[in-house]
C-alpha cells in the first residue's frame, strides 16, 4: 500500500532523467523496508522451523546414541527400518482411528454447541463462556483431572453408579481407553471450534433464511442449502486445524494411558517420543518424525486442494 | 508455504528440539572458577533432601569455591527425563541411576570411571564396599557408579487396619512361622472384604512398573530372563504360576487393587505394601501403627529382593572431576552411615543391627535385623537388562493382556517372550 501511495505522488518530471535512478532507489528502499518487516517472522521461522527441520532429517540419517554419544552416519538405514518396523502397522492404524474419531466428534459437537448457543436467549453469553472455558485451561491439569475421573472407582462411574449402572474400567480396556482419550481432548478444544462456527454462522444473512422460509424449506433443508454452504470456509478451517492438532495429541496419552492399554492408545507422536527419549533411538525418532511431517503435509494439501469442490467461495 | 503448513512443520518437529542444545554446556569451567555441581535424584522427600543437603553444605565448608544443588526429578520418567537432559547437552554432573538402567550406563560410556579416584581418596576404605553390591556397577574390574542405596524391599503392615478387620497381627504370623504369600492374600482379602480399604499395594507398580513384581515372583523362584539375559523366563512354568497367584489375588481374592485404582499405603489408604525403607521417610507422624515385615515365603521358600540405585559422574558433565570428589566425599564411610537412615549401606562394616540401629530411629532393632541385614545378605538385585525401557515397553504391552479378568496367562505370558526375544538375544 505505501509503495502506490508514492509511486502515484510522484510527478512526470520527476520521471525523466535522473527519475531513472531515483524510482529504482525507491523501490529498492520499499523492497527493503518490506524485508524488515518481515525479518522477525523469518527469523523465526528459520530457527524454530527450518533448522529443525534439517536438523531432524540430518539426525535421519544417523544412529545417535545419546549415552554412549555415538553419532554414526547410516545412510537410509533408518528408512529401512521404519519399512520394516512390524509395529508401526498398528501405530499407523490406531493413529488413523484417533484421528478420524477426534475430528468427527470434535467438529460435529463444535457445530452442534455454535448452532444451539447461536440463539439470542438470556444468558447466552455465560453458556458460551462455560463451553470455551477449557480451552484456557492448562492442558496437562485438565488431563490429570480427567485421569482421576475416569479411574475405575473415579467420579464418572461413581456417577454411573447413582443410576445403577456399572461402568467400566475406562482406561484398561482398549476400546473405552481410545474412546476416552478421544473425549477428553474433543471437550478440551471443542470451545475454540465453537467459537468458529458460531462467528462463522452469525455472518449467514437472515434473509436468506427468510427467502428460504417463504420458500417452503424445512429447517433441514435450510441447514444443508443455506448454512452449510455459507460457512464452508471457516468449516475447512477448523478441519485443517482440527486434523493437524490431532495427529500431535501427546500430552494426553502420556498422562492417561501411556500408550496402553496394550498399543491402543499408542498414537505416531508418542511412538516417536518412545523410540527417541525412552529408548534413546534418537536416529529413528527423527525418522519417525520425517514421517509425520509428510503425513501432515500431504493431509493438509489434500485438503487445500479440495476446497474448491466443497468450499463456497472457491467455487 | 501457507501458515498452517509452517506450524505443522514446526510441531512435527518439535518433538525432537532438545536435541538442538547439544553444543551447549560443552565447555568445561577451569579450576579456578567457582563451581556449582548438580545431582539428578529422583526423591523430592524433605527429610532425603535435607540429609543430601546437609552433606553439600559440610563439602562446600571444606571446599569454599564448590556448591551442590540436588535437583529432583519425577520418580515415574526419571531415567527419560535424565536422559533427555543428556541430548539437551545439559546432563548433570552427578545422577542417580536406577538398577534397571544400570546396565545402559555403565556400557554407554557416558559416565567417568571411578576407581582411581575413590582409591585414592584418603580414609575412603574401599575394601569395605561389599563386592556384590558393586558387580552391577562395574564394567571389565572398572567402578562406574557407586552403589549408593542397597534396599532390600519389605512389606510394611498398617497395624490398625489389621486389627480392624479382626485378624492376628502380620507380627505375630510371621513369629508364628506363618508369614506366607497365601497368608499374606488372605489377610489383604479380609481387610477389604472388612474394611473396604486396599488389601497390598506393590508400590510403584500400578499395572505399568513391572518389575516391581519381582517381589513376589521370587516366591515361586520366577524370573523374567535368565541370569545371562539371553532367555526368555516369562513362559517358564513358575512365572505362569506366579502370575496366576497375583491374578487370583487381584481379580478373584480382591486382595489386591486392580488396575486403575489408586491406594497409597502411607496415607493409610492400604492394610500393606511392598517398598524399600526408604520409603519409611512417608509414614505419617501420629499416623498409624506400623510394622516393617520381611517378603514373605513363597512355595520355594523364603528368599528377599534388593533395589539398587548408584551414583555416576558424567564425563560430558560441566565438572566430572570436582564431581567424582565429591562424589568420593558424599560415599566416604562417615557420610554413608548418615545416609543409612534411608539408604541401606553397601559398606559391610555399617551392615551391623547396631550401627544401623543408631541411625534409623524409625526403625526398630528386630525390622532392621529381619528386613535390612538379612536382605542384603541373601537378597537378589531386581531384574535390569541392557535396552531395558524398550524391554521394559514390551513387557508392560503383553502384560496389559493379563491384567483382565477373564485373561488366558500361559498365553498373555508366551506372547510377551515372543515380543522380546530378539530384544534378549541382541
Amino acid at each position: 500500500m505505501l509503495v502506490r501511495t508514492k509511486v502515484a505522488t510522484i510527478s512526470p518530471a520527476e520521471t525523466e532523467g535522473v527519475g531513472k535512478k531515483r524510482l529504482w532507489t525507491m523501490a529498492h528502499q520499499d523492497a527493503l523496508i518490506g524485508y524488515l518487516f518481515i525479518l522477525p517472522q523469518l527469523a523465526g521461522i528459520t530457527i524454530f522451523v527450518v533448522v529443525p527441520l534439517v536438523l531432524v532429517f540430518w539426525y535421519s540419517l544417523h544412529e545417535w546414541n545419546v549415552l554412549a554419544g555415538n553419532f554414526d552416519y547410516t545412510g537410509l538405514d533408518n528408512y529401512r527400518q521404519l519399512f520394516a518396523d512390524p509395529v508401526l502397522p498398528e501405530i499407523l492404524r490406531v493413529t488413523g482411528i484417533f484421528s478420524i474419531g477426534l475430528v468427527a466428534f470434535n467438529m460435529s459437537l463444535a457445530l452442534l454447541l455454535a448452532i444451539l448457543l447461536n440463539q439470542k436467549l438470556h444468558g447466552i453469553i455465560l453458556f458460551r463462556t462455560l463451553f470455551f472455558s477449557p480451552v484456557v485451561v492448562s492442558l496437562v491439569a485438565w488431563t490429570i483431572v480427567w485421569g482421576f475421573l475416569l479411574q475405575k472407582d473415579g467420579g464418572i462411574n461413581g456417577l454411573l453408579a447413582v443410576i445403577g449402572v456399572e461402568g467400566p474400567n475406562w482406561l484398561r480396556n482398549e476400546t473405552s481407553a481410545m474412546v476416552s482419550v478421544i473425549i477428553v481432548q474433543v471437550f478440551k478444544n471443542v470451545g475454540l471450534n465453537m467459537v468458529l462456527f458460531l462467528a462463522a454462522l452469525q455472518n449467514v444473512p437472515g434473509e436468506l433464511y427468510e427467502a428460504a422460509l417463504m420458500d417452503g424449506a424445512s429447517r433441514w433443508q435450510q441447514f444443508l442449502r443455506i448454512t452449510l454452504p455459507l460457512i464452508s470456509p471457516t468449516v475447512l478451517l477448523t478441519a485443517i486445524i482440527t486434523i493437524v492438532g490431532s495427529l500431535q495429541v501427546f500430552a494426553q496419552i502420556a498422562v492417561l494411558t501411556q500408550g496402553g492399554p496394550g498399543t491402543s492408545t499408542t498414537v505416531l507422536v508418542y511412538y516417536l517420543y518412545q523410540q527417541a527419549f525412552q529408548f534413546h533411538l534418537f536416529g529413528y525418532g527423527s525418522t519417525l518424525s520425517i514421517l509425520l511431517f509428510v503425513i501432515v503435509a500431504i493431509l493438509t494439501f489434500a485438503q487445500w486442494q479440495l476446497r474448491k469442490k466443497w468450499v463456497f467461495y472457491e467455487a | 508455504m501457507t501458515k498452517t503448513s509452517r506450524s505443522q512443520m514446526m510441531l512435527a518437529t518439535l518433538s525432537l528440539l532438545g536435541v538442538l542444545g547439544v553444543p551447549i554446556g560443552l565447555e568445561r569451567a577451569t579450576a579456578q572458577e567457582s563451581i556449582s555441581l548438580r545431582v539428578t535424584v529422583w526423591t523430592g522427600n524433605k527429610a532425603h533432601l535435607d540429609l543430601f543437603n546437609g552433606i553439600a553444605e559440610a563439602y562446600t565448608k571444606a571446599h569454599p569455591t564448590v556448591t551442590v544443588a540436588f535437583d529432583t526429578l519425577p520418580f515415574e520418567n526419571y531415567t527419560t527425563t535424565l536422559t533427555t537432559q543428556i541430548a539437551g547437552g545439559n546432563a548433570p554432573d552427578l545422577a542417580w541411576i536406577f538398577e534397571n538402567s544400570a546396565p545402559d550406563f555403565v556400557n554407554s560410556g557416558a559416565l567417568l570411571p571411578l576407581t582411581e579416584i575413590l582409591k585414592s581418596t584418603p580414609n575412603y576404605d574401599v575394601g569395605d564396599i561389599a563386592p556384590s553390591a558393586l558387580a552391577l556397577w562395574q564394567r571389565k574390574g572398572e567402578v562406574f557408579a557407586y552403589p549408593f542405596s542397597t534396599s532390600p524391599f519389605g512389606v510394611f503392615v498398617n497395624n490398625d487396619l489389621i486389627q480392624k478387620s479382626g485378624q492376628k497381627s502380620a507380627g505375630e504370623m510371621l513369629s508364628s512361622g506363618s508369614w506366607t504369600w497365601d497368608k499374606l492374600i488372605e489377610a489383604a482379602r479380609i481387610v477389604n472384604a472388612k474394611t473396604g480399604k486396599a488389601g497390598l499395594v506393590v508400590r510403584d507398580f500400578d499395572y505399568k512398573g513391572w518389575d516391581n513384581l519381582a517381589t513376589i515372583w521370587g516366591g515361586w523362584n520366577a524370573r523374567p530372563w535368565s541370569e545371562d539375559g539371553k532367555t526368555c523366563g516369562f513362559d517358564k512354568p513358575e512365572m505362569a504360576q506366579a502370575m496366576s497367584f497375583i491374578h487370583k489375588a487381584v481379580f478373584n481374592d480382591k486382595a489386591m487393587p486392580e488396575p486403575g485404582t489408586a491406594a497409597d499405603f502411607f496415607a493409610g489408604d492400604a492394610a500393606m505394601t511392598i517398598t524399600q525403607i526408604s520409603r519409611a521417610s512417608l509414614l505419617p507422624k501420629d499416623g498409624f501403627s506400623w510394622d516393617l515385615l520381611p517378603l514373605p515365603a513363597g512355595p520355594s521358600g523364603s528368599y528377599a529382593v534388593i533395589g539398587q540405585a548408584g551414583i555416576g559422574v558424567f564425563k560430558n558433565g560441566k565438572h566430572p572431576e570436582e564431581a567424582a570428589r565429591f562424589l568420593a566425599f558424599m560415599t566416604n564411610p562417615e557420610n554413608s552411615e548418615k545416609l543409612a537412615q534411608f539408604f541401606p549401606p553397601a559398606r559391610q562394616k555399617l551392615l551391623k543391627t547396631d550401627v544401623l540401629a543408631k541411625t534409623n530411629p524409625l526403625l526398630k532393632p528386630e525390622q532392621i535385623e529381619r528386613v535390612v541385614i538379612k536382605g542384603i545378605a541373601t537378597g537378589e538385585v531386581k531384574p535390569s537388562h541392557t535396552g531395558f525401557a524398550q524391554i521394559q515397553q514390551l513387557v508392560r504391552a503383553g502384560l496389559d493382556q493379563i491384567w483382565k479378568p477373564d485373561a488366558d496367562i500361559k498365553a498373555g505370558l508366551t506372547a510377551i517372550c515372543g515380543r522380546i526375544a530378539p530384544l534378549l538375544a541382541r
